[in-house]
């Protein structure tokens, strides 16, 4: 529900980062946040608990410049991961128009990702939004422990226990080294503007 | 997936104009900064800023400001139906030399006036609710 402000010739979307808890998805915003600090004008905001876990959201304005005459202004968002949060991560899902989701490609947490994929399914269509439409890019974090000899699911695993139906753009990264952060940025970025694009010509 | 979906995912349900925002402007600017207020913003509730006036003294990060205001309120009525009732009318956080002023408009927007020490909540009350009124008579 991206707003689109005809008299300033500005819009404002909201992309909203999900996934199981301890993912990566703060550290995500913290990469963009560390790498963009020039071009962004606000602090980021953080809701945690004292024990540095997300208890309500992250937020990071970005001006990302201009499309078709519009000021864009993306407005990036993270979840609380842990399942107990489940009614504060549908409040932060309300008027999302792209969605990222961050999984933890570590073998353990192999069942984590599938319950909160299907949870954002959930979410979203309480919002009569389905997850087949809304723009979305799955992101395979933690790839750099396998360096450290962490066992990992391969990519063709995540692919078939969370992309087999989607079949949406999907990169392995790692949200600690910044590899492949800002082109998941970018990729989701380049899908909700294009879904945005009917209502800025 | 079936009709229970909304095919149109990523656009709004309102659509406002510039003569829409222009009178809603003019309303934020008469009915409330010029009668103290130091900063208003009219956000929608997804947390983006649909109209924003101030007395030219303010240095808010207003963006997260409309993302933090958002989300307190929705946390705030979610209390609200946990504890069986339909809303809570008054929402307000005071502060030492600045105070916030939360109020539903309809469905899809809010009113968020912040003001000093020097409007009394009485009096804020009274005008955001002539505003809202006006708003909300824009569409």
């Amino acid at each position: 529900m991206a707003f689109v402000n005809m008299k300033t010739k500005e819009v404002q979307a909201k992309i909203v980062y999900y996934g199981p808890g301890r993912g990566g998805k703060t550290t995500n915003l913290e990469y963009i946040y560390s790498k963009f600090r020039d071009r962004i004008k606000s602090d980021m905001v953080s809701i945690k608990t004292h024990g540095d876990r997300t208890l309500f959201f992250d937020f990071l304005p970005f001006d990302i410049g201009k499309i078709m005459g519009y000021d864009v202004k993306v407005q990036l968002y993270t979840v609380p991961g842990q399942v107990k949060y489940d009614a504060t991560r549908r409040l932060v899902l309300k008027g999302v128009d792209g969605m990222v989701f961050v999984g933890d490609s570590q073998v353990e947490q192999r069942k984590k990702n599938i319950l909160s994929l299907k949870n954002l399914q959930e979410n979203l269509a309480s919002y009569k939004k389905s997850i087949f439409k809304v723009p979305l890019v799955l992101q395979y974090n933690k790839r750099d422990l396998e360096k450290e000899g962490v066992p990992l699911l391969p990519v063709e695993t995540l692919e078939k226990d969370l992309n087999s139906q989607l079949k949406v753009p999907s990169f392995s990264a790692s949200a600690v080294t910044g590899e492949n952060v800002v082109p998941t940025m970018k990729k989701i970025i380049s899908l909700t503007m294009t879904s945005l694009q009917n209502v800025m010509k | 997936m079936g009709s229970n979906y909304d095919d149109n995912v990523t656009f709004t349900d309102y659509t406002l104009g510039q003569e829409q925002l222009e009178r809603i402007e003019h309303v934020l600017s008469e009915d409330l900064v010029r009668s103290g207020v130091h900063s208003v913003l009219l956000i929608d509730m997804a947390g983006n800023i649909i109209a924003k006036c101030d007395n030219g003294n303010c240095d808010h990060d207003l963006y997260s400001l409309a993302a933090l205001a958002s989300a307190n309120f929705a946390a705030v009525d979610t209390m609200a139906k946990i504890v069986g009732e339909e809303e809570f009318s008054l929402l307000f956080h005071k502060g030492q030399s600045e105070s916030i002023h939360f109020s539903k408009v309809n469905n899809e927007f809010l009113l968020i006036t912040i003001f000093g020490k020097e409007v009394s909540l009485g009096l804020l009350r009274l005008k955001v609710t002539e505003a809202v009124e006006k708003i909300n008579s824009v569409w």
